[in-house]
């Protein structure tokens, strides 16, 4: 269960401040699958990132199963960050040098697990993205969407409650997309609480619950009804 | 994260920079083999004069007529001039039980010829204790003979530079010579080499002291050449010269005895105040390389500031990125540091093959020093990139706003 409330998000540039967050109040409960849409520069990313714990809120509150994270410590944050949630990017940003193995295994290595459980859970989800004769090669060596499957395989590895993924799609083909979509939606189907930006309309329609952006506010959400 | 993990991501990351992985490597070994040849070039240096100090004569004490200046004391009263260090006073020695051998030396420049040929050399006056004293050796014929120190005779004991110039290839044992148109009797000649403190005694000429004496018409003697028993004889021999000394001087104390060991002393800490110095200035570069490292760091992060970004994004903490960062700083000192401590007894052992004769020598201290230099180095260089790199927002190191 995901609680935002009253959440602002300012930038200063120069002398001028971006409200790039106003008054953001959302609840998530666990398994939901959410689309984030509206126009460039609406605070999607923003968005994202705050409920990622990349980013801290300038006011409000977010609770993260009951617990309150805006006034946590950042080493407290990065230990959330690590054990609950799994990011995908638009530009993949995985480790040139490290092998898709490397790659997906990475957050296994940064929580210290032992080599043995580390393998053999690399192995489980090289199979589930069907990857497993990729493993060795590193990212110049995969297509896009071998890119995108190998940077969800990271996402997940650590077996998050929460997926957060910002246009996906964006730097993929039509056909890629639709493959990294479907292997989203399969990972929403198991349990993980799914939310997605993108600018696709095709795709932001897919979703069991869209909600619209305009100016950092939630202009429209199909699924505040119901949570109300 | 496991320190294996730890090591492994930082090596994969410094093998994917390989330029200026080598570069830095360069630079770090360069600083420490630099270190650690110099402070070996010092360190033989410093065995070098000890050993020539050895070649002088062990348990050595030599005593010079007047006071010395530095030694102290108040001037004296009745402005008196110091009395001649003379043969019966250096023959008195002997009575003291510390002392073993004695030497009395007077020493002038002559005019040495034979025949038409005449050379200007320096004359010592000596007795046959001298060769033993300066472990001198004589390659044909017989040192000085062993007679009573008073007596002049008039035989000399050739350099074998000087032999050359004199004789050429013609046998000179048994020749006559002049020195300072008296006629001496060549009855040997000093082996090739005898060089000790840049004197080359292959020019000299050797004859008795009483000879020398009368030829340069010098009652005092320049110094007398004393061999203490045993090392720890040394002190004791020094004291029982200079009361025998004031007692035959109406209670003047006016000799100087220095000791080898004295002399010896100051040079061993000359020198080694030296190695330290050159050790240091080589370690400047140790410093030069810590800054490269630095600026290498620096723009290894400002390269990697997406990889910060998605490391702290997939859950690590800010202390994490910062050991990341500086293991692999340290890393790549201490590779650069045992690589250059490698070329460092490399370019040792190849000057000592090229220069047998130099005692070069690596003090151990010197690549240890190194190495904790180098890697401290890293240390504290790898800080500041490291703490840039751990502070980066991640939101935007991943949009590289
Ligand atoms: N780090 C930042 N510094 C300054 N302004 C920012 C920063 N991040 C976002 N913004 C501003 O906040 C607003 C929302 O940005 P973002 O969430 O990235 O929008 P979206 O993802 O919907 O395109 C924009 O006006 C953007 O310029
Ligand atoms: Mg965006």
């Amino acid at each position: 269960m995901i609680e935002l409330a009253g959440i602002e998000r300012d930038f200063t540039v120069g002398d001028e401040v971006v409200r790039a967050l106003d008054q953001v109040s959302l609840t998530l409960p666990d398994g939901d699958y959410v689309s984030v849409m509206g126009p460039s520069g609406s605070g999607k990313s923003t968005l994202l990132n705050v409920l990622g714990l990349l980013d801290r809120p300038n006011d409000g509150s977010y609770r993260l199963h009951g617990e309150e994270t805006t006034r946590l410590p950042e080493e407290a944050r990065a230990a959330l960050r690590r054990d609950h949630i799994g990011f995908v990017f638009q530009a993949f940003h995985l480790v040139p040098r490290l092998s898709a193995a490397d790659n997906i295994g990475l957050p296994l290595v940064l929580a210290g697990v032992e080599p043995h459980a580390r393998d053999a859970r690399i192995h489980e989800v090289l199979e589930s993205l069907d990857l497993l004769d990729r493993a060795h090669h590193r990212p110049d060596q995969l297509s896009g969407g071998q890119r995108q499957r190998v940077a969800i395989g990271r996402a997940v590895v650590m077996r998050p409650g929460l997926l957060l993924a910002d246009e996906p799609t964006g730097n993929l083909d039509q056909h890629a997309g639709s493959e990294v979509v479907a292997l989203l939606e399969q990972l929403n189907a198991s349990g993980i609480t799914l939310v997605v930006v993108t600018h696709d309309p095709t795709i932001g329609q897919r979703a069991r619950r869209r909600i619209r952006m305009v100016d950092g506010q939630i202009a429209n959400d199909s699924g505040a009804d119901a949570h109300a | 994260m496991r320190t294996p993990d730890l090591l492994r991501f930082a090596s994969s990351s410094l093998a994917g920079a390989r330029t200026r992985t080598l570069l830095m490597l360069l630079a770090m070994s360069i600083g420490v083999a630099s270190v650690v040849v110099l402070t070996a070039l010092g360190e033989g240096a410093r065995r070098y004069v000890t050993g020539q100090f050895a070649q002088l004569g062990t348990h050595l004490l030599i005593m010079l007529p007047g006071r010395s200046e530095t030694t102290g004391g108040a001037p004296p009263l009745f402005g008196q001039t110091p009395r001649d260090l003379t043969l019966d006073d250096a023959m008195a020695l002997l009575r003291a039980r510390s002392i073993l051998r004695v030497a009395p030396l007077t020493v002038g420049n002559a005019p040495v010829s034979r025949g038409s040929r005449d050379r200007e050399v320096t004359v010592i006056g000596a007795t046959y204790d001298f060769f033993p004293i300066r472990h001198l050796s004589v390659g044909s014929g017989q040192p000085l003979p062993l007679i009573d120190p008073q007596r002049s005779v008039n035989v000399a004991v050739l350099g074998s530079g000087l032999r050359r110039e004199l004789f050429g290839s013609a046998s000179a044992l048994g020749q006559w010579i002049r020195i300072n148109d008296r006629r001496f009797r060549v009855i040997g000649i000093l082996s090739q080499g005898g060089e000790s403190l840049g004197q080359n005694l292959d020019d000299m000429v050797v004859v008795p002291v009483a000879a020398a004496q009368s030829l340069f018409n010098a009652p005092s003697l320049f110094r007398v050449l004393i061999q203490a028993r045993s090392g720890q004889d040394i002190e004791r021999a020094k004291t029982a010269a200079r009361d025998i000394i004031r007692e035959r001087h109406d209670g003047e104390d006016d000799v100087t005895l220095i000791t080898q060991d004295a002399l010896l002393g100051t040079f061993d800490k000359i020198l080694r105040a030296l190695t330290y110095t050159v050790g240091g200035i080589a370690g400047i570069s140790l410093a030069v390389a810590g800054i490269l490292i630095m600026n290498v760091m620096l723009v290894a992060v400002s390269q990697r500031v997406a990889e910060i970004g998605l490391l702290k994004a997939l859950g690590a903490s800010e202390r994490q990125v910062l050991r990341l960062f500086l293991v692999e700083a340290v890393m790549l000192a201490s590779a650069g540091a045992a690589l250059g401590v490698v070329i460092g007894i490399g370019g040792i052992l190849l000057l000592a093959q090229l220069f047998p004769a130099f005692p070069i020598a690596a003090p151990l201290w010197a690549p240890l020093a190194a190495v904790a230099v180098a890697v401290g180095t890293g240390l504290v260089f790898g800080v500041m990139p490291a703490r840039r790199a751990a502070r980066f927002d991640p939101v935007r190191a991943l949009t590289g706003r």
